[in-house]
């Protein structure tokens, strides 16, 4: 387990304990991507400050989630939203934000702060949205979940507005993305979630129309870089690399395949061309990426590539290990994949050999988030499955149900969960 | 530091803070006004909203007032200033400057998007405010304000028993007349309908319905919808044109769809890797501001009067009533209208959709109608040869 504390910059005392499985390779390459991520704010609690968490792995390796919860069980406080949202939950110190979407047109944006003790609401502020609102009935505008870097709070939604606020909801900055780009949109929703690597808020803005990623100064809410991508609609998130004190990558999939960026410029290191899926992400293990391309292929990551063109090298690739909505996971050295039809896979994360499978219960679209020795899964029903992960074969542990329609990945934090349907957000701990 | 001592240096920065002068307020609010694209102005605009969050409540009415003519983006900047201002006025036990914020909410030249923000903080603070001024505002600019009073009507109806057929009719004839909400405008059509009513959704809308069309021409590998064929260069109706099958004339096709929908594929035929021209005359009865309001699941590209608009290169992402909205002039008289509709080469099922739904209409949704229409038809098929200068593909300065 990892459990990073008092690192970062002079002054942070943040704790960190959101990370894949422990080892020297992996705390290497955590270390600097973290300590560039929190800021100099000295705040209690672990953090989970993105989708997927703060390294964009969705593991919370110290974490212990009740297995089992209801009304009257392990459910710590369930509090209204006041409109739809696909976006996650993130924690930032004491508070938990969410965001979501109301109106007819959804074009009210909600940031929302609630003290995660109580739940009780810290404050809401509301904007207008400046882009098209269009959405295939089953996403909503508040899709993508926000990020933050510790100090600052990044609302992104399929309108592609962004909001930058800070933890009291004092407006920071704002740009409307499609405002100033104004054929970028997608009419079936935007979903991508951005992410915070240093000091530059990466966000993929990728339609059939006007493509392109950018790369915004955190502070000023300014591109730092804008390029143009695959003129092809794309959901998936983008996910970060650094090894050591080496440049910090932002991993951009697309139907084209995978473009690594340095993340503070934009330039293109290398290029992963054989394609990718447009909806699941890739997740990154201690030295690869594991790609949804022709079913799920590993590349090495850490090498040098010569050019921008280059290709890092293929390790493995399997076809039958494609993932569904779901993005992969990978905990202790396995990949775990839920397909098309509910079925989980888990996997070597070297070889790519599968190990067991379990039928869950779907269909999936909220990807799964790992705490200690559990896997929880949301399908879309709001029925959590809770699968122990530790022995030869997996194993349902506890099912659940919130009875709502749950489409967003939950967020956990030191022992404690926080998932959020169109209506509700709910704190499961004991 | 002494208790005391916090406490006295706490009260003299709160007073200091507790009111912005009217200079700096007005500073602040040109810093605001003046972002822009791509971030520019930024800086200035989150230091005034950090500066007049501290103001008082007597100074929102100030604060709204900026919301007019104010871009998109200014008007976020500044609803967050009010908000803010509000927030810590209620949290601190003051009061709010109810009077001042009703009379913003009932005058109507104020911005719409300011009223409503003035009416969400003045319901905060007045249980009563609701009922007393939704009812009023059937016909409001706002269409926000519109559609809660067409609800309330909506449920008054709904909520007469079958003995009072003809009041319930009444009542939904009253909130169809300020229904521009899709949704809304449906549930009533339905309801009346019911009731032995027809209504003529088309006309409510103000959607387009008789129109020329020519093609189809190339669009293989997407190569249609940046290629200018004969309509972009002048528009005449008499010529033959050269197209992808051969020689083409122009035809009509005209929909009698109720919401409008002008279906290529079932009416023409199901045309794939093509391009279409569909051609009206508008007349409109003085020079003035509207907007074109679109759905369609396929690319596309719009001129008034040969000025080219918008375009969009998306195919099969949906379709949706009011789906893109172009703001647009129109110049008393004739007007003439010409759209470019692409079809991609997709043989899956769900991408087979070749059809468009236009209308227009005022900021509020509020159909703008031409002055030769009846309820059958809302444009005329008869625009005379219109000479176009060459078109460019570019969106820059396009807006929507």
């Amino acid at each position: 387990m990892i459990n990073l504390q008092t690192f970062g910059k002079a002054g942070s005392c943040r704790r960190v304990e959101n990370g894949p499985a422990p080892n020297a390779n992996a705390v290497r390459r955590i270390v600097p991507l973290v300590a560039a991520v929190v800021s100099a704010t000295c705040l209690t609690g672990a953090d989970w400050l993105q989708f997927r968490g703060n390294d964009v792995s969705g593991v919370s390796a110290l974490s212990e989630i009740p297995t089992t919860w209801s009304d009257t069980e392990n459910v710590a406080w369930k509090v209204d939203l006041p409109g739809r949202g696909l976006s996650g939950a993130i924690v930032i110190g004491d508070q938990v934000v969410v965001t979501a979407s109301s109106g007819f047109r959804q074009d009210r944006l909600h940031v929302l702060s609630f003290d995660r003790a109580s739940g009780n609401k810290n404050w809401e502020r509301q904007f207008w949205a400046t882009g098209r609102t269009m959405t295939h009935p089953k996403m909503c505008v508040a899709t993508p979940t926000p990020a933050s870097d510790g100090e600052r709070i990044f609302a992104f939604y399929s309108s592609n507005d962004v909001v930058c606020l800070d933890l009291d909801g004092n407006l920071q900055w704002l740009r409307g993305l499609t405002h100033d780009f104004p054929n970028a949109s997608n009419s079936l929703g935007m979903s991508s979630s951005p992410i915070v690597i240093g000091d530059t808020l990466i966000v993929q803005v990728e339609n059939d129309a006007e493509s392109f990623a950018t790369g915004l100064d955190t502070s000023t809410g300014k591109a730092r870089w804008k390029k143009v991508r695959p003129k092809k609609a794309n959901w998936t998130s983008p996910t970060l690399w650094q090894d050591g004190d080496s440049t910090a990558l932002a991993l951009l999939q697309s139907s084209a395949g995978i473009e690594a960026v340095d993340a503070r410029t934009g330039e293109t290191q290398w290029k992963f061309g054989d394609g990718a899926s447009t909806i699941p992400s890739s997740v990154v293990t201690t030295d690869a990426l594991l790609i949804p391309s022709n079913g799920l292929t590993a590349v090495r990551l850490g090498e040098k590539v010569d050019d921008a063109e280059g290709s890092p090298e293929v390790l493995w690739n399997d076809s039958k290990l494609g993932p569904g909505t779901s993005s992969p996971i990978v905990v202790n050295g396995k990949v775990f994949v839920v397909n098309r039809v509910g079925v989980l896979q888990a996997a070597d994360v070297n070889t790519g050999s599968t190990l067991w499978k379990l039928r869950l219960k779907g269909p999936f679209s909220a990807t799964p988030v790992a705490a200690g020795k559990h896997l929880i899964f949301f399908n879309e029903k709001g029925d959590a499955q809770v699968v122990d992960i530790s022995g030869a074969e997996g194993e349902i542990v506890g099912e659940n149900s919130v009875g709502e329609t749950i489409l967003s990945t939950p967020a956990i934090s030191d022992n404690e969960m926080f998932v959020r349907s169109d209506g509700h957000l709910w704190k499961i701990a004991r | 530091m002494p208790i005391y001592r916090c406490s006295f240096a706490a009260a003299v920065v709160f007073s200091m803070l507790a009111s912005v002068p009217a200079a700096d307020l007005n500073s602040q609010i040109n810093a605001i006004r003046n972002v822009s694209r791509e971030g520019q102005g930024n800086e200035a605009a989150a230091a005034a909203v950090r500066a007049l969050s501290e103001a008082s409540a007597n100074d929102l009415v100030q604060i709204l007032a900026a919301f007019e003519n104010a871009s998109p983006l200014a008007a976020n900047y500044l609803r967050n200033a009010v908000e803010t201002v509000a927030d810590r006025q209620l949290a601190a036990g003051k009061s709010l400057p109810n009077h001042q914020l009703e009379a913003f909410v009932q005058k109507r030249s104020n911005d719409p998007r300011a009223r409503r923000l003035a009416f969400e903080v003045l319901t905060k603070v007045d249980a009563t405010a609701a009922d007393r001024l939704i009812p009023t505002m059937l016909l409001d600019p706002s269409p926000e304000f519109r559609r809660d009073a067409v609800e309330r009507l909506v449920a008054e109806a709904e909520s007469l028993g079958k003995d009072a057929t003809d009041q319930a009719k009444q009542i939904y004839r009253k909130a169809l007349s300020g229904a521009t909400d899709s949704d809304l405008a449906k549930k009533i059509s339905e309801s009346l309908k019911k009731l032995g009513d027809d209504v003529d959704l088309v006309r409510h809308f103000g959607f387009l319905t008789d129109w020329r069309i020519v093609g189809p021409f190339d669009n293989h590998d997407f190569i249609g919808f940046d290629t200018a064929y004969a309509p972009e260069e002048e528009l005449d109706f008499a010529a033959k044109l050269k197209a992808k099958e051969g020689e083409v004339a122009w035809g009509e096709i005209t929909t009698t769809d109720e919401f409008g929908i002008v279906d290529i594929a079932k009416s023409v035929a199901p045309h794939k890797g093509a391009v279409m021209y569909l051609a009206t005359a508008y007349e409109a009865a003085a020079d003035r501001n509207v907007e074109f309001r679109f759905g369609t699941p396929n690319a596309w590209k719009l001129w008034v009067n040969g000025e080219f608009l918008f375009g969009r290169d998306e195919y099969h992402r949906g379709m949706a009533i009011d789906q893109y909205r172009v703001p647009a002039k129109l110049k008393a008289g004739k007007n003439v209208i010409l759209l470019k509709l692409c079809q991609n080469e997709q043989t899956d099922d769900w991408a087979q959709r070749y059809q468009i739904q236009i209308r227009v209409c005022d900021p509020s949704g509020v159909a703008v109608l031409p002055v030769n229409s009846d309820s059958k038809s809302t444009t005329s098929l008869k625009p005379s040869k219109s000479r176009s200068p060459r078109l460019t593909a570019s969106v820059e300065g396009a807006s929507e």
